[in-house]
């Protein structure tokens, strides 16, 4: 199969308009006969359901949690980019797709990143309608700020709890569509398969939460919101119920993988405190823009952080870069923290953390204006840490944090199955290596209010579907299939729990597939990870009944489907002989020890077809660069 | 380090809505005090499933206070002893070795239990469709900044948007009312312009709702506002009653 991105001819910025123009539009009359299923409410979920919900589709939108606006949106807390320029400070969409572009370390395509800028200033117009408190100044006009080292101030934030605010405003418009029957919402309804007739997506199988009841759901076409896949990692700064599972039976039924090994992991979270710790808590990256960071000189130096002299401490991001000093990307600040924790200068009684120190930053400009800045970050790190970060420095570790990874899906944000479209975190567009701060928001929204409504009428003006209904064989077959699978997990009745398996495969991809990889771990991992999985099949101890409420036999279900994304994460990781944002192959690197693109060999996106267990085809995307010129990154 | 303690727990177990609940107690060693009240809960299931006992059912997700998924009421208290906390936010360096903590669900008729500590919210959900948004469609917004919003109203709107739904408001109320949930929700909308064309129909359908749904009536307790992680203050419930007064008196007919 040749992978075809459907990237529209023309010029860059006049892509999307011809596309829109060119593609098919279904009669107005004709779109209550098309039932389309949306699995996932957060920002992209949410946003697409209702608008296609006002289209005059019929919409069935499922989720995990009891309520669609406890989607994991709800938690992001920076803010959301758009190119408006009001801050007068020469922000354009060409800036916005420029800096995208670039720091997503050109593995990114061009037109998909054009689009999203283009989109940018919609979304807060939207958002703006729909009653969203966006920060403002006392003009009445917006406040916004710049974030994660940006040059301008394009971000729009409503406190600290921007992702909030997006989705309630997403949650309310779904909210009034279900009021107007168009759409119809299943929450603590999990999707466990799609169901293809004809090499179609034509429904999926869904398990009820609440009952254990397994359902067939029948549809013209299928939308995944279902988010990213860094719980995969065991602990991550990621809702507790996020998951790839979703993902992961699209993909065993045909649809491709792409870039699996880019995951991104953020540099400033709350390191972890014990074996227990089920989740790691993220502080906002504006921190850097006032904290230093450092760790002692001396191996094993356990003083007291007061106690050591400034002679005896290594401010090592000033010392390396000079030039942005505290202030570099996410990958460059994390892959530094493991760099010195691994030469034993780890502070705390783990040795897995680094000072973030506010001393010289309150002695220059006063407790108050740190209290200003910070004062809600200071507090939150309090509640959890028991420490006051006025007084001593804060303790800082990396942490899993967002997947740019996900099902490869072309222009018009469909995988290789056809129907089956995937936006938001789940898809594997528009970030390329590495994700900038404030844009995942941005793209979930872009994706779910003005692309998905587009183009899925593409598809279902284009498409000759057949009548079908859940009673077909392919539905009851893939019901009693997943109906068999959660049986079997109850009746292993094995010795170890879900938990202790998720917690093994976590520290095989953090120490093998995280910060730094290589040869050696990768190839290692690709071993221990299959291994793991047969060890589960075998011997995991799941609790309780099927026929309830059971949260263990949930998490059974999709730690069971990491323990198979796990290693394709490897598998792919070791293919990609190169290091590029989120990504770092110790093979690749300068002299200086920055990461080192392989232009030449790996400007491709690598889409991965399922073939059997532990066997995947690798096709490639080439990727083709026509507006912009391939620079290595410096932030010396 | 610090010492690690232990717990004994009362907590409410009930196999599913039809069956009849009561309290069981189990007891938690090895508890660090740093751990998260949910941690702590955590670690009694891994002990229940390693014995082959059925682990206890609560709803979370996010872990940090922001979704609203997790509640339980704590030694009498929607959300435990911290004001302007969630569930997930309480630590454990709150308690005391050797310390009994009786842990309940959210108790009301509008919030029938599931099992265990899950109880079934969908009523917020279906009050909220009922006008808790503003009509507006994709592609027809105007620009952002043809609407100018003072800050001050900014500031206060978001003040009531920053609910997170979790009821915890419903659970404390001696009437079990949702009053506060659904008047963060009025008074967000009511202090922005954008809300102002729908803003007689959605007072008197939202409020129509919250009675459908066997909540109960505000009688002024402000127990509400006391647990409400968010500080959601019960002015909100003063500016709803005046909203739902003025539509009242316009639709007279
Ligand atoms: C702590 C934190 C802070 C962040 N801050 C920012 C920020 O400031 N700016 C920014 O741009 N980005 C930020 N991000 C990233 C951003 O929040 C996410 O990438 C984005 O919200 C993902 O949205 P989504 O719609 O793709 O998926 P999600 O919000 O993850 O939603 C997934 C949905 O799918 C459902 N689901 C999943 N699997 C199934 C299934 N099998 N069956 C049924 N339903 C299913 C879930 O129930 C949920 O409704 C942050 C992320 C974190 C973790
Ligand atoms: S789990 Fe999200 S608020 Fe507690």
């Amino acid at each position: 199969m040749k992978l075809d991105s459907k990237i529209p001819s023309g010029p860059l910025s006049e892509k999307w308009d011809k596309h829109k123009f060119d593609i098919n539009v279904v009669n107005p009359k004709n779109k209550r006969k098309f039932t389309i299923i949306v699995v996932g409410t957060g920002l992209g979920g949410a946003s697409a359901a209702a608008s296609l919900g006002e289209l005059g589709y019929r919409v069935k939108n499922f989720c995990i949690q009891d309520s669609p606006r406890r989607a994991h949106s709800i938690g992001a807390q920076g803010g959301i980019n758009a190119a408006k320029n009001y801050q007068n400070d020469g922000d354009s969409v060409w800036r916005l797709f420029y800096d995208t572009i670039k720091g997503g370390d050109y593995r990114a395509r061009e037109a998909n990143v054009y689009r999203l800028a283009q989109n940018s200033n919609n979304i807060i117009d939207q958002a703006v309608a729909q009653g969203v408190p966006f920060a403002r100044e006392y003009g009445g006009l917006f406040a916004n700020r710049s974030f994660g080292g940006a040059l301008v101030s394009r971000t729009f934030y409503a406190r600290g709890q921007t992702g909030q605010q997006l989705l309630l405003g997403a949650y309310s418009s779904l909210m009034a569509q279900v009021h107007a029957g168009s759409v119809q919402i299943f929450p603590r309804e999990e999707m466990v398969d799609l169901v293809l007739i004809q090499g179609k997506a034509r429904g999926i199988i869904t398990r009820n939460l609440r009952t254990g009841e397994f359902n067939a759901h029948t549809a013209d076409a299928v939308v995944l919101a279902t988010g990213g896949y860094g719980t995969a990692y065991y602990l991550s700064t990621l809702a507790m119920n996020s998951n790839a599972s979703a993902i992961w039976r699209a993909h065993k039924k045909g649809a491709f993988f792409g870039n699996p090994c880019y995951v991104q992991i953020h540099p400033t979270c709350i390191p972890r405190s014990g074996d227990y710790q089920s989740k790691l808590t993220l502080m906002s990256e504006s921190l850097r823009n006032d904290g230093r960071v450092w760790v002692p000189k001396n191996k094993g130096d356990k003083r007291p952080p007061s106690q050591i002299p400034e002679g005896d401490r290594d401010y090592y991001l000033e010392r390396k870069y000079p030039t942005f000093g505290n202030m570099v990307p996410r990958d460059v600040a994390s892959r530094n923290a493991k760099e010195v924790c691994d030469d034993g200068r780890g502070i705390g009684d783990t040795g897995l953390a680094v000072y973030l120190d506010f001393k010289n930053a309150i002695a220059d400009f006063g407790r108050k204006t740190i209290e200003e800045r910070y004062g809600n970050l200071f507090e939150m790190y309090h509640l959890i840490t028991d420490e006051d970060a006025y007084k001593t420095p804060m303790r800082i570790f990396p942490a899993v944090h967002y997947s740019m990874g996900g099902l490869w899906v072309d222009y018009n944000l469909m995988t290789t199955v056809p129907g089956l479209h995937v936006i938001g975190e789940a898809n594997f567009s528009d970030h390329g290596a590495n994700r900038l701060g404030a844009s995942a928001l941005m793209q979930g929204l872009s994706d779910g209010y003005f692309v998905i409504p587009y183009t899925i009428g593409g598809y279902l003006g284009g498409a000759s579907l057949e009548k079908i209904s859940s009673e077909d064989d392919a539905f009851k077959n893939a019901l009693a299939s997943s109906k068999g699978k959660f049986e079997k997990l109850l009746s292993i009745k094995g010795n170890k729990t879900v938990k202790e398996f998720h917690r093994d495969l976590g520290q095989i991809l953090w120490d093998k597939v995280g910060m730094a990889r290589n040869e050696k771990g990768l190839k290692e991992a690709i071993k221990e990870i299959p291994k793991l999985r047969e060890e589960f099949w075998q011997n995991v101890k799941v609790a309780g009944e099927a026929e309830t409420l059971n949260k263990n036999l949930e998490f059974a279900a999709r730690v069971g489907d990491y323990l198979e994304l796990g290693e394709l994460m490897a598998r792919d990781a070791l293919n990609r002989r190169e290091s590029c944002g989120g990504h770092f192959r110790i093979e690749s690197q300068t002299e200086e020890g920055e990461a080192l693109r392989n232009d030449e060999k790996f400007t491709y996106v690598s889409a991965w077809e399922f073939k059997k267990a532990s066997n995947w085809e690798l096709h490639k995307e080439p990727l083709i660069f026509e507006n912009v010129t391939l620079t290595q990154r410096s932030y010396k | 380090m610090k010492k690690n303690i232990s717990i004994h727990l009362k907590v409410w177990r009930q196999k599913d809505a039809n069956s009849k609940g009561k309290m069981v107690s189990h007891t938690v060693n090895g508890v660090n005090p740093d751990m998260s009240f949910l941690e702590m809960l955590d670690t009694l299931n891994e002990d229940l499933i390693k014995k082959g006992e059925e682990p206890l059912e609560f709803d979370n997700d996010c872990r940090e206070g922001i979704c609203g998924m997790c509640g339980l009421v704590i030694n009498g208290t929607a959300h435990g002893p911290n004001s302007g906390t969630t569930t997930c936010e309480l630590r454990m360096r709150e308690f005391q070795n050797g310390d009994t903590i009786i842990v309940e669900p959210w108790r009301a008729k509008a919030f029938p239990i599931i099992k265990d500590l899950v109880v079934d919210r969908q009523s917020f959900d279906r009050i909220i469709s009922k006008g808790g948004y503003i009509s507006i469609r994709v592609g027809n917004a105007p620009e952002a900044t043809s609407i100018l919003v003072a800050k001050e109203n900014a500031d206060l709107a978001m003040d009531a948007a920053a609910c997170i739904g979790c009821g915890a408001c419903v659970a404390a109320c001696p009437n079990s009312s949702a009053s506060l949930f659904t008047s963060a929700k009025i008074s967000q909308l009511r202090l922005l312009p954008q809300g102002e064309p729908e803003r007689n129909r959605r007072a008197l359908n939202m409020v129509f709702q919250m009675d459908e749904e066997l909540f109960g009536n505000c009688s002024n307790h402000a127990e509400c506002q006391a647990v409400c992680p968010k500080s959601v203050s019960i002015t909100h419930i003063a500016r709803m009653r005046r909203e739902y007064l003025k539509a009242a008196i316009k639709y007279v007919d």
